[in-house]
């Protein structure tokens, strides 16, 4: 296995490589004079040529890109031109935030998703597999942006039952924590839970007709130890790696969610930094977030083989 | 006669799966739903010019954000204007935003492909290294970073989600085109000697078409979404013009006073993205129906 994961990552180090050359490149095209908006107000000709000289601007492009991959090697994502604050910082601040965000979102996307996608398959042709799909292809196709704002019209404006926007720590209060972080939650969770039902279906599907079940059902056991102790033991292999894979889309939908309610976590970081030409930030939120997906998708790859024995030897 | 005049020019299977798929297609009501959805809102985009509605940018300053009405059959914004003129405009928007995303998605991932899985050898090392790289980085930062470093307006907002779209058309033309290769109708075309080009046009490229009209019409949906999102942000279309995207950036101040700004743009989206979904299922099934 170590040996398995080792490749994975050796394979992975010229992907790195590439992502780091788009986005290094990617935003020095970006409009507007960096030194201008880190100048404010302030056009003194001497101190835009000493910022440009601090932040090396003057240099060519490819001692640019060489330093700053040197530096992102030993954690030195650089200085944020906005806030002054080493970039590495502002995401460790900001991630915990959306890691409380993603880790609600996917426990209701599982909560929602995997017994749908199990009922949907274990009563497949039926009403229910027909309404689990309708709602699985809607939460698919609804805008979670849109479905935010609503939810805060009727939820926090109409009834007030949660906070509309905000944020609470979860260590300082637990409890008002999940209560902020609730609606976001379940917002960034409902396409999630598509997904995983239209997955946990389909590997069910397969499981339920495979010779295995056929057996159990023969041997007279109960309909539910068949459907969880046999069937969903092994339809949950593709299942889990699928959550892991899910990861990317967490990320992403973290950006509007934490957008509408102005939660200070790591999309709202990618909005203002785009919004404030932070180079730094963009290029170090880009490079991180591809790095750790990578990760996941190599975790996937070796929790699937530790989930299915028949994977490992190969 | 010699040899090789003797092998007849091989048939390639793809049309008469094309035409099984689509008899398959119009048997399944729910995708025929979906098209009718889809269909629908081409069709009011189309039609918008000559529908009697007023300007999408007219205001009318003693109509100031009115609820639905005889007058205002979804009420107006917060100038004055007509929230039914703006989502009809705002249909054009996000509609050709989605499919002009996805034909530059098309357009570039289909060439790249292709010549990935026909060449194989360095060519699919180096663009199935760059493909990867891209499929890291999750989709919507990667169109949100791209947008912002094109600038905010609707065409760039189209680049920058066909380029973020592209990486997967390149990965599915490459595996089919692969898949494709091992053919014997592929064999026979190049032992008659047949070009290398001519071998794309007749034999890869109508037998990769069928997950590639799948996967292109799922990501109209995707990108429909993604120009919605990027809009709302203020990274897409720009006011005055109208998109579902930016009226719902708007809606968002006034949704105590005017929750009508924020509801129909949002049905709209959902509708016209959830047709393309339905279709595109469909499709799915038409052309691959173990998968159903």
């Amino acid at each position: 296995m170590l040996s398995f994961i080792g490749r994975r990552i050796l394979i992975a180090i010229p992907t790195i490589l590439l992502i780091s050359v788009f986005v290094f490149f990617m935003q020095k095209l970006l409009p507007g004079d960096p030194v201008l908006a880190l100048a404010g107000e302030d056009r003194n000709p001497e101190i835009l040529a000493f910022l440009r000289e601090k932040y090396r601007l003057n240099d060519p492009l490819y001692v640019q890109y060489f330093s700053w991959i040197g530096k992102a090697l030993t954690g030195d994502l650089g200085i944020s031109l906005r806030t002054q604050q080493p970039v590495l910082t502002l995401i460790a601040q900001k991630l915990p935030v959306t890691i409380q965000l993603a880790v609600m979102a996917l426990a209701i996307a599982i909560m929602i998703g995997v017994p749908a996608g199990i009922l949907s398959a274990y009563r497949k042709g039926t009403w229910i597999d027909w309404l689990a799909n309708i709602l699985a292809l809607s939460g698919l196709s609804v805008p979670n942006f849109w479905l935010g704002i609503m939810l805060i019209l009727l939820v926090s404006v109409r009834l007030g039952w949660l906070p509309a926007s905000g944020y609470q720590p979860f260590t300082d209060d637990p409890l008002q924590s999940i209560r902020t972080m609730l609606m976001p939650a379940f917002v960034l969770g409902t396409g999630l839970a598509a997904a995983l039902m239209r997955h946990t279906r389909s590997a069910m599907l397969g499981v339920l007709k495979s010779d295995y079940v056929r057996t159990a059902r023969a041997k007279g056991l109960s309909e539910g130890t068949v459907v969880v102790k046999h069937a969903l033991r092994n339809a949950l292999v593709p299942i889990v790696t699928v959550v892991t894979l899910l990861f990317g889309e967490l990320l992403a939908g973290a950006v509007l969610t934490e957008q509408i309610f102005t939660i200070p976590g790591f999309g709202k970081l990618v909005v203002d930094a785009v919004f404030n030409r932070d180079y730094a930030v963009v290029q170090g939120i880009v490079l991180s977030t591809a790095v750790a997906f990578i990760a996941m998708n190599i975790l996937a790859d070796a929790l699937y083989r530790v989930l299915n024995p028949r994977m490992r030897d190969s | 006669m010699t040899a090789s005049a003797a092998i007849v020019e091989p048939e390639p299977l793809a049309p008469r799966r094309r035409s099984r798929a689509l008899a398959h297609l119009l048997q399944n009501p729910v995708a025929l739903f979906g098209a009718a959805l889809v269909a629908f809102f081409v069709g009011v985009a189309l039609l918008a010019p000559v529908l009697p509605i007023p300007g999408p940018a007219e205001t009318d300053w003693s109509a100031v954000r009115k609820p639905p009405s005889a007058a205002h059959w979804l009420g107006t914004d917060e100038i004055g204007r007509d929230v039914l003129s703006r989502m009809i405009w705002g249909a054009q928007a996000s509609l050709l935003a989605g499919v002009v995303s996805v034909a530059i998605a098309l357009g570039l991932g289909i060439p790249l492909g292709v010549m990935a899985g026909y060449r194989r050898g360095w060519t699919d090392a180096v663009i199935s290294r760059v493909t990867e790289a891209l499929l890291a980085t999750p989709f919507l930062i990667l169109a949100i970073a791209l947008a912002a470093f094109l600038g905010p307006s609707l065409r760039n907002a189209m680049i920058a989600i066909g380029l973020s779209a592209m990486p997967i058309f390149i990965r599915i033309a490459r595996g089919q085109t692969l898949q494709v290769m091992t053919e014997d109708y592929v064999e026979s075309a190049r032992a008659i000697g047949l070009a290398h080009g001519a071998i794309v046009w007749r034999y890869v490229l109508p037998n990769i078409f069928p997950p590639l009209l799948v996967q292109a019409t799922l990501t109209v949906a995707t990108a429909i979404i993604a120009e919605a999102s990027l809009s709302f942000l203020g990274l897409g279309q720009q006011p005055p013009a109208p998109s579902w995207g930016s009226m719902l950036n708007t809606a968002k101040a006034f949704l105590e006073q005017a929750p009508w700004m924020a509801l129909w743009p949002g049905i709209a989206i959902f509708l016209v993205v959830l047709g393309f979904n339905l279709l595109g299922d469909g499709l799915r099934d038409a052309f691959d129906p173990r998968e159903s």
